[in-house]
């Protein structure tokens, strides 16, 4: 049946996923519940085994805590020196990457796995440092506690309620090899605690002190115990995929959680990402934009893009959609791709708005149909706080103000003069219209400012008693009120607008800037104008210079000559390292942060293409997440761009393969033809003067052997033009180049055709003065015996030919004409191409001539072609340039 | 005077065929090599007259044949090469042969070049040039410096005249750059072939009938000159 069988593309996938992983190095980590379980211990154990058994180790990173059991462990290894970052004033140790990179041992040992490396390493984190050593092929051993799980952080920082800023993303434990739980009961663990015997940093005493508590512990090894039983139980389901011992497991759950500006939204993707993990099923991480998410506070338009990345680093699919309502889109998106549970946090609304807007998870439930949809508890947790975007501020602009000040006096004013003739009700109306006009040109504050400002001025000057602040009716006092509201009201429904306007308009901007990139992109021919017209677009849309560096040959990696900055070698290494990791980095990236410019790899769907550098000029990051994410939108579409111009290459160079092969097999069959007709002509005549030579007459004889020599003749001239060709085709005709009176040459061409010009009219005209041309001689008689065998050839026995040359400063001219029937309109130009014939039904030549003096003319940087002459027939014409003086020939006396 | 003798040095068997039929069939007496080094040995036992010598012979170049047979006599020697190798010709003229005939080449041609090649040959063994040289209309009285077309007496330059009767001394077989240079400017010029080039126009616009169509003074492309003897 089939369907035991693995499918075969199913087989081919994980046949790749086994040679990349045997190409890459071998991760082993020691995983505890907690500081002091003998995760260390374990490791450097362990190493001894793998050194006995005559592996090279070398002991990366090992943070020993002077403890001596470990410390004698480490002894017998060898140690990687530290690299020393001076920081703050103190020396830190960290993993000397490069070290470990150039020492290239088989097993590498490197501590703490969570650890965040000082600033100014390459990666900001020691895991990132590790994947670079499995990606080089060196087996690494390294230690890492529960609490450093991505997907558990927030568990834990509930259970024990020490938040943990040092995580590790799934994704590296997911991809260990193997993971050795080092398991040490509660007890054991206090009482080594007790001892003194586990480390603790002097500065954490207080919080060590809270953590290690029998509670905590038992909590902490459960959930070390489970997701290291998770992982075995993984482990068995890959092992029956590998062994079809199941078919191959079907893919019933998909889980979609939505993700907001909230900051539950972090805790809703970990358990979505835990819940995924035992369905084992894929998870998609959805993000909303609706109109009303415009106007949302930086800070939450931030924390969305963190939360998102999370997920990503949890290994979900991260999508966008947009729609009307969040319930809406949810809806027709998880119908579109099977979703079958949706994973939402529990409403924030209070009971009021929940009434009055409905609620989220209402609407999902009665739209659901028979998608589960799972609700998570909203309880606020301190999760991660959001790292701070740096973003410049913007300066408090005055003018604004004072413009709403003299809007008010401006009021007051028409206010005071229509007095007379209105009641007090109606000069609210022209305050009014003063508030509404500022609020739409100046914004929220301002309008805020005019409204009080016309209260105050309201009240002042026109409320008796006039000339205070005083009032005497109370009634004043609502009508205050109400037109503080309304000024309120409008004032904020004007901000609004503006806000929409203006993230509309930038959105515009972007998205324009963008279409006019991809435009020029798509008219853009070859690779270089594309990069000009991408460093362009780039460059002003970022306000940066910027550089692109293409992979050249020998895999080394090149800055394109158009770049707008100078790459030292420090920006060159980030570049190679991004180009050969396919992940951005530079400044304001996790690695090498320290570099000028931040660096993104060009992606396409093939291959990496190339790397783009932008380095803004103020030395502030891309840090804004819309910022960055707007450049890798522009840096994909280059990317896809190249791509396409070196498709567009690869199909050129095909079709001229295809073109060569095309005239490789018409040269076969032209010169199979060619060759066999004389050759059978000279085997027939020859046979018959053999086999019957006595009974022929001595005129038949004769006969027969003049048709052998003319036949033999021919196979000369064709096999002579065969070889010319070749020779012009493969690169190998060398011009012996020297000065020649061009009469002398035409004069060894008649001479060579000799006898075939019997009875032909040759009107020569060479002037006397025709000064020398440097010219092969060989070659050049080549091309007028070509020219004049054809005008014999195509032409009545006894018409006239005429050879005439001219000189200019420039170049010397030949022409040979004949009275001939001409040439075919509009074939002037294809009778030079190889293997054509004017008239194939006179074909005596092999359509080799004219290509070949093409040829050799060409060698001497003269033009050819043909013309027909209004009088008849046709003539040929071609140039030799005079380049250089002639030399000086000394006067005979 | 005997039969002349011949040795071909050739290693084609159905070349060294058609000549032994062509050759024979005229009077000479053949001997026939198929290798450089047997090709050296017999013209070294038989005392040719004329020896034919291919350029792409198997076990030594053609013009290392012509060197070790230059060490020892000055027998005519006629050099077999294809067409598109003038370079190959130049040097093996430069380096002792006589004339050459590119493949293919008709039997007319080659008793031509054998003929061209005995009579200077017999000229030399009598020790004097015919003071006289006659081909068609052209006369040239070196005895009394007096070059004629016709009737036409026609005046020469030092040089011109220098350069004709160089021509003139090797009638029939080719002349490279090199050796009229060598010959009439003298070793110091060997380089300048384009004097050569100059003055041969010289001399057509006043010996030949239509320059551009020469009867007497050939051209060979990429090799020399050739004054016609017959």
């Amino acid at each position: 049946m089939a369907g035991d069988r693995p499918d075969p593309e199913a087989l081919l996938a994980r046949v790749k996923e086994e040679e990349a992983r045997q190409r890459r190095g071998k991760l082993k980590i020691f995983f505890g519940a907690a500081a002091g379980v003998g995760k260390t211990y374990a490791m450097l154990e362990a190493a001894r085994d793998e050194r006995t058994d005559g592996r090279d180790v070398v002991a990366g990173y090992v943070e020993t805590h002077q403890r001596p059991e470990t410390d004698a462990l480490l002894a017998g290894l060898e140690p990687l020196p530290p690299r020393s970052v001076e920081y703050g004033g103190t020396s830190l140790r960290e993993l000397d990457l490069d070290g470990a990179l150039a020492r290239r041992p088989a097993l590498i040992l490197v501590d703490e796995l969570a650890h965040t490396n000082a600033p100014g390493s390459r990666h900001a984190k020691r895991w990132q440092d590790v994947l670079e050593l499995l990606d080089a092929g060196i087996d690494v051993y390294t230690t890492m506690n529960v609490q450093h799980v991505e997907s558990l952080n927030d568990v834990i920082a509930k259970i024990t309620g020490v938040v943990v800023r040092e995580t590790v993303p799934d994704s590296v434990l997911e991809q260990a090899d193997d993971v050795e739980l080092i398991d040490l009961p509660p007890d054991d663990l206090l009482e080594r605690f007790r001892e003194g015997k586990v480390y603790v940093p002097d500065q954490a005493q207080e919080a060590i002190r809270n953590f290690f508590r029998k509670g905590n512990l038992i909590a902490l090894r459960e959930l070390a115990l489970r997701r290291t039983a998770d992982r075995v139980d993984a482990q068995m389901r890959v092992y029956r995929r590998e062994h079809a011992i199941e078919k191959v497991w079907p893919v019933t759950e998909r889980l979609l959680v939505c993700v907001n500006a909230s900051p539950l939204s972090a805790r809703l993707v970990r358990a979505t990402k835990r819940m995924a993990d035992r369905l084992d099923a894929p998870w998609i991480a959805a993000y909303v934009e609706t109109p009303a998410q415009l106007r949302m506070p930086q800070e939450d338009k931030d924390r969305v893009v963190q939360t998102r990345r999370l997920a990503e680093q949890l290994g979900a699919e991260t999508v966008t959609l947009s729609g009307r309502t969040m319930s809406e889109a949810i809806l027709a998106f998880a119908h579109d791709r099977n979703v079958t549970k949706i994973v939402v946090g529990k409403p924030r609304r209070s009971l009021w708005q929940r009434m009055l807007l409905g609620s989220i998870v209402d609407a999902l439930v009665r739209g659901s149909g028979d998608i589960d949809i799972e609700v998570i508890s909203g309880e606020r947790e301190d999760a991660t706080p959001i790292a701070p975007v740096r973003r410049r501020a913007i300066p408090t602009e005055w003018a604004p103000y004072v413009w709403a000040t003299a809007v008010v006096a401006l009021a007051s004013g028409v206010a005071w003069l229509t007095l007379p003739f209105f009641e007090l009700a109606n000069l609210v109306m022209v305050y009014l219209l003063g508030i509404v006009v500022v609020a739409t040109r100046y914004g929220q504050g301002p309008s805020l400012l005019s409204s009080v400002l016309s209260v105050a001025a309201l009240d002042f000057l026109f409320v008796p008693p006039v000339y205070t602040f005083a009032v005497s009716d109370v009634r004043y006092l609502f009508l205050f009120a109400v037109m503080l509201v309304v000024g309120l009201v409008t004032s904020s429904l004007a901000a609004r607008i503006r806000t929409q306007a203006d993230a509309a308009s930038q959105r515009e901007r972007r998205t324009a800037a963008l279409y006019a990139m991809s435009r020029e992109l798509a008219s853009a021919r070859g690779v270089e104008p594309l990069l000009a017209i991408a460093v362009r677009h780039i460059s002003e849309v970022f306000r940066s210079p910027v550089v692109v560096l293409l992979p050249g040959a020998g895999g080394s990696l090149d800055a394109w000559s158009g770049g707008q900055f100078k790459l030292d070698a420090n920006d060159l290494g980030v570049a190679r390292w991004v180009h050969e990791h396919h992940q951005p980095a530079g400044l304001g990236t996790a690695t090498l942060p320290g570099a000028s410019a931040l660096y993104l790899p060009l992606q396409a769907p093939r291959g990496p293409v190339g790397v783009l550098g932008v380095r803004p000029p103020d030395g502030h990051a891309f840090d804004a997440p819309d910022q960055l994410h707007q450049l890798e939108t522009f840096s994909n579409q280059t990317a896809l761009a190249i791509e396409r111009a070196q498709l567009a290459d690869e199909a050129q160079d095909a079709q001229v393969r295809i073109e060569t092969e095309r005239l490789r097999s018409s040269l076969l069959s032209s010169v199979s033809h060619d060759l066999r007709t004389p050759l059978a002509t000279i085997t027939g005549a020859a046979s018959t003067i053999l086999e019957s030579g006595a009974k022929l007459d001595a005129q038949a004889r004769q006969e027969l052997l003049e048709s052998v020599r003319e036949e033999a003749e021919r196979l000369n001239r064709l096999v002579q033009n065969l070889l010319e060709m070749t020779r012009l085709e493969s690169g190998a005709l060398q011009l012996h180049r020297e000065w020649h009176p061009l009469e002398e040459v035409i004069g060894a061409a008649l001479s060579r055709l000799g006898k075939k010009l019997s009875g032909r009219r040759v009107h020569t005209s060479v002037p006397s003065d025709l000064p020398l041309v440097p010219i092969d001689d060989v070659l050049v008689e080549q091309v007028l015996v070509n020219l004049l065998d054809n005008a014999i050839k195509y032409t009545p026995a006894e018409s006239p030919i005429r050879i005439m040359a001219t000189s200019t400063d420039e170049a010397v001219t030949v022409e040979i004409a004949d009275h001939g029937p001409g040439l075919p309109r509009g074939e002037e130009d294809r009778i030079f191409e190889k293997f054509y014939r004017a008239q194939p039904d006179r074909g005596r030549g092999s359509g080799l001539g004219l290509a070949i003096c093409q040829g050799i003319v060409k060698a001497h940087g003269g033009r050819i072609w043909a013309q027909n002459l209004p009088e008849g027939g046709v003539a040929f014409l071609f140039t030799l340039p005079r380049v250089g003086t002639p030399p000086a020939v000394p006067a005979d006396a | 005077m005997p039969d002349p003798v011949v040795v071909l040095i050739e290693d084609e068997p159905q070349i060294r065929r058609f000549l032994r039929a062509t050759l024979t069939g005229q009077g000479y007496r053949l001997f026939e090599a198929g290798t450089g080094a047997d090709g050296v040995m017999e013209v070294g036992s038989r005392q040719p007259d004329v020896v034919i010598v291919d350029l792409g012979l198997p076990d030594m170049d053609g013009l290392e044949v012509i060197r070790r047979i230059r060490e020892w006599t000055a027998v005519p020697v006629i050099v077999l090469s294809a067409r598109g190798q003038e370079r190959d010709k130049v040097t093996a003229l430069d380096g002792g042969a006589d004339d050459y005939l590119s493949k293919p080449f008709s039997a007319g041609e080659l008793l031509a070049r054998i003929r061209v090649a005995l009579r200077h040959t017999a000229g030399a063994s009598h020790e004097s040039d015919e003071a006289t040289f006659k081909v068609g209309e052209l006369r040239v009285d070196q005895l009394h410096r007096r070059v004629q077309v016709g009737e036409r007496e026609i005046r020469l330059t030092p040089i011109e005249y220098k350069l004709l009767t160089t021509l003139v001394h090797h009638a029939g077989k080719v002349v490279t750059h090199q050796q009229l240079l060598r010959e009439v400017w003298g070793p110091a010029h060997t380089e300048q072939a384009h004097y050569v080039r100059v003055y041969m126009a010289h001399l057509r616009h006043k010996l030949e009938g239509e320059p551009a169509r020469p009867r007497y003074l050939l051209t060979e492309a990429g090799v020399g000159y050739r004054l016609t003897a017959e």
